[in-house]
């Protein structure tokens, strides 16, 4: 098992309960994405299960293990086997790409080996290879201020896969690429973890992409799960009741035929015109 | 589309900003604080046009000038400089041994028993308010007295003064580089600290490549308050322009000491040349 969780909660600082007694399994290698509106919990519960966050209440295991009652260097271990990419990268602007991409091994390395690569880099071609497969190999010596932002969480993505974790957490790790951009990296994501048995949970706001990539989708909304359901069981009813807060409508990536094409399960409204592209008008943080 | 929507809005409900009352009695309460301070400290600038004090003060400085260009004083001068340099040179590199544990320790921003919060992270607060504590009490005590004690230890000369500078200015270098760090960006730290990365890796890839900057125009400053601090230090006999000015001051001589001065102009204007170019290069 990956993940279990039984009865999570949290509360956050000023009071307000973000997750309310979540049940999840998840068996190594298994691939699921949580889509659910702005404000439904995706980040907090993704938070939750990089273990940067403590849960109020309920229990949490991951990687076999509960990370709050592990010693001080036993969550340090634990942490070193879980990969996430955050909704916003959280990389200085005056690192150069490889600086951090290399990064991401920081806790596997002993502390000499992380210093002396700022001297001169000490795995050129590890970093490279994992840009590669994001499409950025010739930015490897950038600095990342001279990246658009498209690219920098392209880098961070590059960061995790560079990392190599058991468990990788996404938290939108394609919200600021175009529509090809976004299909290819969550492909790499996919076959990266699919290649070394790694679980995936990945919180999307495409629903497109949810459906075509991962064989589960955990639908969240207010803090409680809508769904848990296989990809193909998913209906278009309950997406619509899962983003009725948000007018019913159904964000996805584009109006895109290709990509609709790869749906699971065709879903008419999409084409509708009142469909729009909730990531250019929704302030995100 | 919903701009009609918005300019529809009842115009009689005026939103105020709740934090305005705050302000004004902030603003209100400084100044209250302020005035008595003021009055303590005997603040008149007045005094100081009256045509009597006037003429007292433009004598003094009369004295300076023109400043002494002999070359045996200019000789004794460069090598002073040299002095100065050295001691606060020295003093700042010592500080630094102090200064850089002490803040990696100290900091908020490397905190990994904070996250979660996570376990021993009631022994990591009382090491972090301990070492707080320790940063105080070493820049608390002015160098000065630092360096009357070294000196029943050490006898005169420039060793009592680099070990007092190193401790007065390891504890502020230490205190300000502590806020700095918790200051700038520290989610990139943090990210690398969940991905079970140590402190110190997370600082050089997570904090340092954004306080590099504010870190060295710091030193550097601190650098220049060194240097200036030595004339304080010449009167426990460390060498340096301090003793040349207390020698100077002691024979009256305004044309050596305008000299002096106008060397401690030209130390800070380097001080200030470099201070730009490395956060240039910093950049
Ligand atoms: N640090 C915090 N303190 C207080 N409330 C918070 C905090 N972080 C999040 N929240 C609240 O918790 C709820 C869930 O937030 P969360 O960030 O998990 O949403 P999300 O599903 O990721 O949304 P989005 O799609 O916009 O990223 C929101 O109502 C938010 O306001
Ligand atoms: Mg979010």
């Amino acid at each position: 098992m990956s993940i279990v969780t039984h009865q999570l909660g949290l509360e956050h600082g000023n009071g307000f309960r973000a997750l309310h007694g979540l049940n999840l399994k998840l068996t190594a290698g298994e691939r699921v994405a949580i889509i659910g509106p702005s404000g439904a919990g995706k980040t907090s519960l993704i938070r939750l299960l990089g273990s940067a966050l403590r849960p109020t209440n309920g229990r949490l295991e991951l990687l076999g293990e509960n990370p709050w009652q592990q010693s001080a260097a036993g969550l340090r271990q634990l942490r070193t086997r879980i990969g996430t990419i955050h909704q916003a990268p959280p990389i200085p602007p005056r690192l150069r790409v490889i600086t951090a991409i290399l990064a991401g091994r920081l806790g596997r390395w002993p502390a000499w080996k992380g210093l002396l690569s700022l001297l001169y880099p000490v795995d050129i071609a590890g970093a490279q290879q994992a840009l590669a497969r994001l499409d950025l190999a010739d930015r490897l010596f950038e600095r990342c201020d001279r990246l658009s932002g498209g690219q920098l969480q392209r880098v961070g993505i590059a960061r995790v896969l560079y990392q190599q974790p058991d468990l990788i957490l996404a938290d939108e790790p394609v919200s600021a690429l175009d529509p090809i951009l976004a299909d290819a990296a969550i492909a790499q994501i996919v076959a990266e973890a699919e290649q070394r048995g790694a679980t995936v949970l990945a919180s999307l706001h495409a629903v497109d992409l949810a459906l075509k990539w991962f064989p589960r989708v955990i639908g969240l909304r207010s803090g409680q799960l809508a769904f848990d359901l296989p990809a193909a069981e998913v209906s278009t009813d309950m997406l619509r009741d899962l983003y009725s807060s948000e007018g019913s409508i159904v964000p996805t990536q584009a109006n895109d035929p290709a990509l609709l094409h790869a749906l699971t399960e065709p879903l008419p409204e999409i084409t509708d015109p009142k469909v729009v592209r909730l990531d250019s008008c929704r302030g995100r943080g | 589309m919903s701009s009609g929507q918005l300019a529809a809005e009842p115009s009689d409900f005026v939103v105020r900003d709740p934090e305005a009352r705050r302000r004004l009695g902030t603003t209100l309460i400084a100044l209250v604080i302020l005035w008595p301070l003021l009055q303590l400290a005997e603040f008149r600038p007045a005094v100081l046009f009256e045509a009597g004090n006037l003429k007292v003060m433009t004598g003094f400085l009369a004295g300076f000038f023109p400043p002494e260009r002999g070359p045996e004083f200019l000789g004794l001068l460069f090598k002073a400089t040299l002095e100065t340099l050295a001691i606060a040179t020295a003093g700042i590199a010592l500080a630094l041994l102090i200064a850089v544990p002490l803040a990696i320790i100290g900091t908020r921003a490397l905190s990994i028993s904070s996250i979660g919060p996570g376990p021993d992270r009631w022994r990591g607060n009382v090491v972090r308010v301990a070492c707080r504590a320790l940063l105080t009490v070493l820049r608390a005590i002015p160098e000065i007295v630092w360096a009357l004690m070294f000196v029943r230890v050490l006898g005169l000369g420039p060793a009592a003064g680099v070990l007092a500078l190193a401790i007065t200015y390891g504890g502020m270098l230490g205190k300000v580089y502590t806020e700095i760090l918790e200051s700038t960006d520290t989610r990139p730290a943090r990210a690398l600290l969940q991905g079970g990365s140590g402190r110190i890796t997370a600082l050089v890839y997570g904090l340092i490549p954004n306080a590099a900057q504010e870190l060295t125009s710091y030193t550097v400053y601190r650098w220049e308050c060194a240097v200036r601090a030595s004339v304080i230090m010449g009167f426990v006999g460390a060498g340096g322009l301090g003793q040349l000015m207390d020698q100077s001051m002691k024979m009256l001589n305004g044309g050596e000491a305008s000299a002096i001065l106008l060397m401690f102009l030209a130390l800070v204007v380097l001080a200030d040349a470099l201070s730009s170019a490395l956060r240039k290069a910093l950049a």
